[in-house]
Order: C-alpha cells, then sequence, then structure tokens
C-alpha cells in the first residue's frame, strides 16, 4: 500500500539579496493511512517550512528547490498513480487543498478571520468543496462542533469571543470539515495550558480512530509525541535527523541530538537523572556547511563527522529494511549503550 | 463605557477646544485687530462703532473674561456667529448659509468618490503586489504632492481656456439660469462641477490607493489570510472577505485621520474656480480681514470634520466585530 | 567610528529602493538650487520690466509677469524660501513631537493620558482653517509669524506615530533589563529608545517638511503671508490675483507649482523608501520577484523550480510555436499557431 502521503527528497529556500536561506535541505518522509506521524524539532528547524512548502504554502521569497511530494488518496487517485502536489496547476490545487489535505494551524487567534463568524467560516470549508444545499450545510456545521466538543450556540460567534482552548478546538472542525484524507497539525497545542492540552490530544486521537484521517503532527515537544505518535521524525537544520516508530527512538536514540532532546525533558518514571540541555545554537541556514549540521553541538563528533552525506540509512546493527532511520553513522548500539551506562550512573 | 460613547466625548472635548481658540485667539494676540479693521471703517457713529467692536469679540468688550466667554458659548449655540464685516451688517450665518451647500456637495461627493475608487485600486495593488498598478505609483505620487490648486489650474487651463471643453470657473452660469430645482440649473450646475470635481479625485485618490495598498500587503500575510487559502477558497473571497474586509479598518480610521487635511486643500482648491463655497468665501473673508466671517467658517469646517469623523466610526463599528463587542460593553 | 559611520550610510543607500534613489537625487537638485539659486539668478525677482506678461523667451526663460517681473528669478528665491521654511519647522516640530511621543510613552499613567489627548484633539481639528484664523490675525513682518503657526499645529502626526513605536520598545525585554541595571532614565531614552526608532523619526521629519511646504504654500497663495517676499505659494497668489490664467499665461504659474510638485514628489518617493527600508514586507518581492524569469505573485503557491524552468514564459511559448518539434506535433507550448 501506498503512503497516502509521500515527500520525497523536498528542499526549500528563502531567496534573499544576501544569500539563499536553506529551510529545508533533501528531506523525505512518508505518512501512512491511518497513521500519526510526528515531526519534530527547535524553532528554526524547519518543520513548518516543509508541512507548508509541501501544501505549497509558503510566501515569497519562499521557493522549492528540489523533490516531489505525491497524494495517494482515492478520490483523486481512484486507485491510480498519486498525484505530485508540486507540478500541480492552481487549479487542481483548489481540489486538493482541504479536501484531502487540510491544516490546522498553530495560532487560532491569528488563523481565524476575525470579522467573520465561526459558522462562515466553517460553511466557508465545507461550501468551497462540498456544494450541499443551504440547510444542509448548516447541519454539517453545527455537527462539526459537536465532533469537537462546542456547544452549537457558539456557532454564532466571533473568533473574538472564544477562549484559547474552544478556538483550536473550532480550528479542528474546520480542518475536517470536507472530511479530508491528511491533516497537518502546526503545534495545536502550544500556546494552550497543559489541561486543555491533554483535552484537545486526547480530542484528536479520538477523531482520528473515528472518521480514518492520517495526522502529521508538528511539534517541538518530543515528549508529546512519544505518547502520541506511532512514528517520529526529527529535524534539525532542515535536515532529518532520524525516523523510527516511538518506541525504537525513545529507547535507542540512533542520533546524538535526538539524544539530547531527550534528555532535555524528565521521564515520569524511573530513576532520578540530571536534566541536561543541548549546548550551543542552531546554525545560520545560509550557509550550507558540508557534513552534518548538529557537529558543532555534538558530543560524539568526529572529524569524518564533516564528510557525512546526510542521507538517512537504517541504523547500525538492524536489518536493511527497518524502519529505523538516522543520518549519523558513528551511533552505533555500542555506543549508545555506553551512552546510556554514562547517563543512568552520573 | 462603549465604543460610540467614548468617541463622542472626545469629539465634544474636540469641539470645546475649538471653540475655545476661537474666542481666545482674538483676545490673545498682540494689537488690537479691531482697531486694524475699524479704521476702515471712518464713518461711523459712537454707538454703531461699540457695537461693531462687541461684534469682532475686540479686547474692550463689556463684563469679565468669564462673562464674555459664556457669552460667546451662549452665541455659537444658537449659531450667532456674529455680523459679517464686509457685508455690514448682513448675519454671518446668511452667508454661510448659501455657500455650505455647494462646498457640500461638490467635496463631499468629490471625497467619497475618491476614496471609494482610491481604496479598490489599492486592494488590486495590495493583492498583485509588484504588478503594472504599483509601476503607476509614482505618477500617482506625483498628483498627491502636487497643490490641488496647482492640478486645478493645470486643469482650467487646458479644459476651460485652451479648449473651451467645460466652464473655466463658478457654480453655474449665471446669465443662463437661476438656482432653483430645475433641471436647467441642476444640469448646469452639475457641468460647473465637473472640473473642480474631477480635480479633487484626482489629487486624492493617490494618497488612498497607497494606503490600501500598503495596508493590503501586510493583510495578505497575515495567518487568516493564508488560512483562507489552504481552505481552497475562491481567490474572490480570499480578497475580499478574509483580506479587504480586514485591511478596510486601519484605513478607515486613516480616512478620518486625514480627512481635515483632505478638507483643506478641497476648500483652496474652490477659489482656483471661483467656486461658491465655503473656501471662496474664506479667500475673501482673508482679503478683507473679516474676522467674523473667518473665525465662523474655521468653527464650521471644524464640525464638520467631527460630525464626519463620528459617521466613519459608526461605520468602524458596522464591519468590526470587535469594536461591536467594545460598544454593546 | 567615523568610517563605521559612511560604511552604514554607504549601506543603507545600497538597500534603498529606486524610487527612493531618485527622490533623494530630485531633493538634492532643489536643495542645490535654492543654495546656488539667488546668486545666480539673472534678475532681481522685484525688478518690473516693460516686457509684461511674455511668454518664455531666451531673455526670460520662464516668461514674465504682469509688470514684466523675470519669474525663473522668482522661482529660483522661491525654492530657497520655501524649502528655508520647510526645513526650519521640520526640525523644530520633529524635536518636539519626538519630545512629546517619547515623554509621554515613558512617562505612562495621567500624563500619558492627557499629552495623547492633546495630541489627538490637535489631529482632528482641521489644521489649515486654524492656520488661516490664526495668521490672519497676526501681523505679517517676514516669515516668523509662518514658522511659529505651522509648528504649533504640526507636532501631532509625529507625536503620535513615535508615541506608539515607544510604547512598543518600553515593554521590550531589554528596556526592562535596562531598568534593573538602574541606567538612568535620560540614559534609556537616548541611547536605547531613539536608536531604534531613527528610521521613524526620519520619515516623521519628511512628512513634516511636506506638510510645511504644502501648508505654506497654500497660505501664501490665499494671502496671508508676506506678499512681497517670493515664496513659491507667493508667486502662485499673484499668478491668481492678476489672473494669469484668464490670460493664457500659463508660464506664470506653471514653474512655481510644478517645483511644488517636485519637491513634493521627491519627499514622498523618499518616504516610501524609508519606509520599505523600515518594513522588510513592504518591500518583499523586490530582488526576488523573478524566478526563471517568470513573475510570482504574492499570493501564488509557492513556486516549485523545476516546474518553472520547464515552462516558458509567453514570448518563450511564441517563439516556440515556430520550431519543428512543436509544428510537427500539432501543438506548442500554450501557443496557437
Amino acid at each position: 500500500m501506498a503512503p497516502i502521503l509521500e515527500i520525497s527528497d523536498l528542499s526549500v529556500a528563502y531567496r534573499s539579496d544576501s544569500g539563499d536561506v536553506h529551510a529545508v535541505e533533501h528531506v523525505s518522509l512518508s505518512l501512512n493511512a491511518g497513521e500519526v506521524v510526528g515531526l519534530c524539532g527547535e524553532s528554526g528547524s524547519g518543520k513548518s517550512t516543509l508541512a507548508y512548502g509541501a501544501m505549497r504554502l509558503l510566501r515569497p521569497p519562499a521557493l522549492i528547490t528540489s523533490g516531489s511530494v505525491r497524494y495517494s488518496g482515492r478520490r483523486i487517485t481512484h486507485g491510480g498513480e498519486p498525484v505530485d502536489i508540486l507540478s500541480m496547476s492552481q487549479r487542481e490545487l483548489h481540489r486538493i487543498r482541504w479536501r484531502e489535505t487540510a491544516i490546522v494551524f498553530q495560532s487560532a487567534m491569528n488563523a481565524l478571520n476575525p470579522v467573520l463568524r465561526v459558522q462562515d467560516q466553517l460553511l466557508d470549508a465545507i461550501q468551497a468543496h462540498l456544494k450541499l444545499p443551504r440547510h444542509e450545510a448548516r447541519d454539517k456545521a453545527a455537527t462539526l462542533l459537536d465532533l469537537v466538543g462546542i456547544p452549537r450556540d457558539r456557532l454564532r460567534a466571533y473568533p473574538h469571543e472564544l477562549s484559547g482552548g474552544m478556538r483550536q478546538r473550532v480550528m479542528i472542525a474546520m480542518a475536517l470539515a470536507a472530511d479530508p484524507e491528511v491533516v497537518i497539525m502546526d503545534e495545536p497545542t502550544t500556546a494552550l495550558d497543559v489541561v486543555v492540552q491533554r483535552d484537545i490530544l486526547s480530542q484528536i486521537v479520538e477523531l482520528k480512530d473515528r472518521l480514518g484521517f492520517s495526522v502529521l503532527f508538528i511539534t517541538h515537544d518530543l515528549s508529546l509525541l512519544l505518547e502520541l505518535a506511532d512514528r517520529i521524525a526529527v529535524m534539525y537544520a532542515g535536515r532529518l535527523m532520524e525516523t523510527g516508530s516511538s518506541q525504537e527512538l525513545m529507547r535507542e536514540p540512533a542520533h546524538p541530538y535526538t539524544r539530547g532532546l531527550l534528555n532535555s525533558f524528565p521521564a515520569l518514571h524511573g530513576a532520578k537523572r540530571e536534566l541536561t540541555g543541548i549546548p550551543g545554537v542552531p546554525p545560520d541556514l545560509r550557509d550550507i556547511t558540508p557534513g552534518c549540521p548538529f557537529i558543532p553541538r555534538c558530543r560524539y563528533a568526529t572529524g569524518a563527522c564533516s564528510a557525512v552525506d546526510m542521507s538517512l540509512a537504517p541504523v547500525a546493527g538492524t536489518p536493511a529494511q527497518a524502519a529505523h532511520l538516522t543520518a549519523c553513522p558513528i551511533v552505533t548500539p555500542e555506543v549508545t549503550k555506553e551512552a546510556s551506562q554514562e547517563e543512568v550512573a552520573s | 463605557m462603549s465604543f460610540l460613547l467614548r468617541r463622542l466625548a472626545f469629539y465634544l472635548v474636540a469641539a470645546w477646544v475649538a471653540i475655545t481658540l476661537n474666542f481666545f485667539i482674538p483676545r490673545a494676540v498682540p494689537g488690537n485687530p479691531a482697531e486694524i479693521i475699524l479704521s476702515k471703517y471712518p464713518d461711523l457713529t459712537p454707538a454703531a462703532y461699540k457695537a461693531l467692536e462687541q461684534m469682532i469679540g475686540g479686547a474692550i468688550g463689556t463684563g469679565s473674561l468669564w462673562s464674555q466667554y459664556l457669552h460667546y458659548w451662549s452665541d455659537v449655540f444658537h449659531f450667532n456667529f456674529g455680523v459679517d464685516l464686509n457685508e455690514f451688517p448682513t448675519p454671518v450665518n446668511q452667508i454661510l448659509d448659501q455657500a455650505i451647500p455647494w462646498t457640500l456637495i461638490l467635496v463631499g461627493t468629490a471625497t467619497v468618490i475618491a476614496f471609494v475608487i482610491g481604496t479598490g485600486l489599492g486592494i488590486l495593488a495590495g493583492w498583485r503586489h509588484g504588478g503594472a498598478l504599483d509601476r503607476s505609483l509614482p505618477v500617482l505620487m506625483f498628483f498627491q504632492a502636487a497643490p490641488y490648486f496647482f492640478i486645478a489650474l493645470v486643469l482650467v487651463d487646458f479644459f476651460a481656456i485652451q479648449h473651451h471643453w467645460l466652464p473655466s470657473g463658478q457654480g453655474f452660469n449665471g446669465e443662463v439660469t437661476s438656482p432653483g430645482w430645475t433641471w436647467a440649473f441642476l444640469s448646469n450646475a452639475i457641468e460647473h462641477s465637473l472640473l473642480p470635481a474631477f480635480t479633487i479625485v484626482l489629487t486624492t485618490v493617490a494618497g488612498w490607493m497607497l494606503q490600501m495598498r500598503n495596508v493590503m500587503i501586510t493583510t495578505i500575510s497575515e495567518d487568516y489570510v493564508i488560512a483562507g487559502q489552504a481552505k481552497g477558497l475562491s481567490r474572490r473571497r480570499v480578497i475580499f472577505t478574509y483580506a479587504a474586509r480586514n485591511a478596510l479598518l486601519p484605513q478607515l480610521q486613516g480616512f478620518g485621520l486625514a480627512l481635515g487635511f483632505v478638507v483643506s486643500g478641497a476648500l483652496i482648491m474652490e477659489i482656483v474656480f471661483s467656486y461658491p463655497g465655503i473656501g471662496y468665501l474664506l479667500l475673501e473673508a482673508v482679503q478683507n480681514k473679516d474676522f467674523p466671517l473667518m473665525q465662523a467658517i474655521f468653527l464650521v469646517i471644524t464640525f464638520a470634520v467631527l460630525v464626519a469623523n463620528l459617521v466613519v466610526d459608526l461605520i468602524i463599528v458596522f464591519f468590526d466585530p470587535r469594536a461591536r463587542a467594545r460598544e454593546a460593553a | 567610528m567615523k568610517s563605521s559611520v559612511f560604511a552604514g550610510a554607504a549601506n543603507i543607500w545600497r538597500n534603498l529602493p529606486l524610487k527612493a534613489k531618485i527622490g533623494v537625487g530630485l531633493f538634492g537638485f532643489f536643495v542645490l538650487a535654492a543654495i546656488i539659486g539667488p546668486q545666480v539668478q539673472p534678475y532681481d525677482p522685484g525688478a518690473q520690466t516693460p516686457l509684461t506678461m511674455a511668454a518664455p523667451s531666451v531673455q526670460h526663460w520662464f516668461g514674465t509677469t504682469q509688470t514684466g517681473q523675470d519669474i525663473l528669478s522668482q522661482v529660483l528665491t522661491g525654492i530657497r524660501l520655501t524649502l528655508e521654511l520647510a526645513l526650519l519647522v521640520g526640525v523644530i516640530v520633529t524635536v518636539v513631537s519626538v519630545l512629546i511621543g517619547v515623554t509621554s510613552a515613558f512617562l505612562g499613567g495621567i500624563w500619558d493620558d492627557v499629552l495623547s489627548l492633546i495630541t489627538n484633539v490637535f489631529l482632528v481639528i482641521p489644521a489649515l482653517p486654524l492656520l488661516i484664523v490664526l495668521l490672519g490675525y497676526l501681523s505679517q513682518q517676514g516669515q516668523t509669524p509662518t514658522i511659529v503657526v505651522l509648528s504649533l499645529l504640526g507636532w501631532p502626526w509625529g507625536a503620535r506615530v513615535i508615541r506608539a513605536q515607544t510604547l512598543t520598545i518600553r515593554g521590550r525585554d531589554f528596556i526592562a533589563a535596562s531598568r534593573e541595571t538602574g541606567e538612568k532614565t535620560w540614559r534609556i531614552i537616548l541611547f536605547e529608545i531613539i536608536p531604534n526608532e531613527v528610521s521613524l523619526i526620519a520619515a516623521s521629519f519628511v512628512n513634516t517638511v511636506l506638510y510645511a511646504i504644502g501648508a505654506s504654500v497654500a497660505l501664501a497663495f490665499v494671502g496671508l503671508t508676506n506678499v512681497n517676499s517670493w515664496s513659491l505659494g507667493t508667486i502662485l497668489f499673484w499668478a491668481q490675483t492678476d489672473s494669469a490664467l484668464l490670460a493664457g499665461a500659463w508660464w506664470w504659474f506653471v514653474p512655481a507649482g510644478l517645483a511644488v510638485a517636485l519637491i513634493g514628489t521627491s519627499l514622498v518617493l523618499l518616504n516610501s523608501g524609508i519606509d520599505e527600508l523600515g518594513s522588510p514586507r513592504l518591500r518583499a518581492t523586490r530582488g526576488t520577484a523573478k524566478v526563471a524569469g517568470h513573475k510570482i505573485w504574492p499570493t501564488d503557491p509557492t513556486p516549485v523550480l523545476a516546474q518553472l524552468q520547464a515552462q516558458r514564459g509567453p514570448l518563450g511559448s511564441f517563439l516556440h510555436s515556430f520550431s519543428r518539434r512543436s509544428l510537427l506535433e500539432g501543438t506548442s507550448a500554450g501557443g496557437e499557431l
């Protein structure tokens, strides 16, 4: 079964007079039907650029410099070849947007039109693709609010009249308006307090199970993904560092950066250990230095690291068809074991 | 307190400041302007002299400053702006009453038309930032920077003097028709207002367009516009209901602020056309040192601008649900 | 230290959009004219000659007035007088508006409310009629009354904008940090706040000069300034009073009016350049508007390099329609035979 969304070798650059900023460099990521894939990275790692670029929603001076984004939803391909979003015309994009791939934006306050009522914004999303008769569309809008647990009387409300959590739920309801196959969620809970966060996350999982869409969940919070996602991809400086199932990443992180991220938050169970951040700052994306971008901050870096070609390969010691991939060639299971023992000892 | 009430209170304060300024200026300047004026009328009886002095509001008035002030306020409330010096003893309001409708119709209509056209063009220019409309901006900037009355002079020279396509001035041709609700008069009046109106539109359109363009450019980068596009909505819906609808709010606020400036410029332009409105009246008042008229015109213009600002606030409340929320609170 | 100032200035120049550079050039031309004008003018502006209402000729490049005065000389003097006045008002008003704007934002509380109220009141009251009343009452000796009166009414615009910006900066962390370390208020204002507002202050200055030119010319046109001096507005006043229009003497008012218009345009261009310097979004697609020869609109889907390179533009399609391949295939890249 082909992945429902397959991003291959995608590169996105922001052009400027003082040099291009390479926000995303040759990233390949796939999303299978019904799956939750987490995309993790700090600010500036390119994770949002990747998602919006794949949907061609980035504004100038962004430019997609390589790659393809193949979508295999049944409605469009009718079982045939996947279509490449990057080669679509404006009209074809209109058909795909929202109906096939929807986005839940990061800041609901900014992503909702301040002068339109919730109902009108939902109707916009519905009618752009479903062309229902008036009353049916209104019913659907009301049903959508039910789905996310918002009282129906909020249909007539304006965005500024809703609480933060409610606004985010409206965004989710809106994303589901045209029954999409893929929902991209860009840090949907970052701006909310923890309790509301938990609520919304469990709602997302429930909806996903019920309606059957796939989720690309973007966040900087790896701890969230460990619980929520089936597979996780870790991004740094515009490149993928590691991908694998959440268990694999948690138990045996195969990249020093992932390891660093895991060490940045406390585990609820297990022995207490010292929290270490990752010293240093992310690199300037204008210069692509050869090799691994993490070198300046990596405690395992060797001279050979600057010759690494940053392509993902199965972790040393695992079978070739394995899904646990890493871009770091030096981290082998032995090194990993050593490191884990060190950490437990300190 | 609700939004509109606050705005109304503000305008009342502004009106109070204007009226008070009007009261104090003649009393604050060095020298006695009353004497300067009165030297023009050497043959008055002492009684008429005294009455005239009081009407000008000269430094020699009866009672204390405070009672003069109160008296002045009651005058203003009764629209008693004193007596015109040039056409003594015609009351100033009578003179104003004749001129106000002309200005109101010409300047009011032309300004609104210019705003609508400018805003519309600005929406397009902002959406297609960097396109053909943007290239016309320097030309429009030229029109915006040139004094209104200069453009008026050039246009009159071209259209009226050299080519006789349109009348060169006046509100209507007094030899052909006279004021009244007749088609003959109205069509003549319209013909005479074409060139002045065209001048106002030409000189002010650029400003509105530039302003709206800039607001649109910032607005289309807002998340909700990108979200609108992500939703696959038609381009029309995104441009108008998502982008322009929001950009309109700061644009309207800018309109309110610029109104005083635009109206002033239009008035000066009336002079070129000898158009029988307030602007032309102002020129005569200045030339004849007709202070009561000058000050009355200042008050009338100020009140008109304040009222117009209040109307703009009403429109903003209508369009912006956030303002409406504050309004209802 | 000095070299970095020059380097900074050179950098700013490089980054200015073309229209701002034109603005600077144009304004510079007029400043030059203001400086050397009265020295090189061929006649005394007030000198009357028998050659009245003459069209432009070799002896009088801009023609003459109704009393035979040379208009070119008048215009040259006028440029200097008008610019002097406008720049002086610009400086005074900018200083006052920065003072009021920053103080108001910094002090906060009741002072801010009072100052803001005063600012807003004077913003909404139409300036020109008030200027006319004020000048009408004052005597007309020299330019001083005009300068005073223009300055009195010109500061609200800048003050409002600067106050808003100061409030934003004031809320920023590095200011709070400075306060924590006990830096004196005036030092904070001078060394931390104002440097961050330079482009705003520059734009405000340019706007004020624009306003001063426009207002002084309008006031002169109405006859409220000294009608015996030769400012650009006064030239227009005499042109209007002596019915230049009806006499067909376009050369009387066109040069002066054009001078005002061009000075104004140069300032507006300059300002839009400063605007774009301060707000990169307005400039966004300037150097990057074209990819692979295709124009990209800001609201288009994100362009894909490979796709654009494969597509030909309209000219390319047209040329391609003549190629053997397209003729043989019977189709062309979007064109028709």
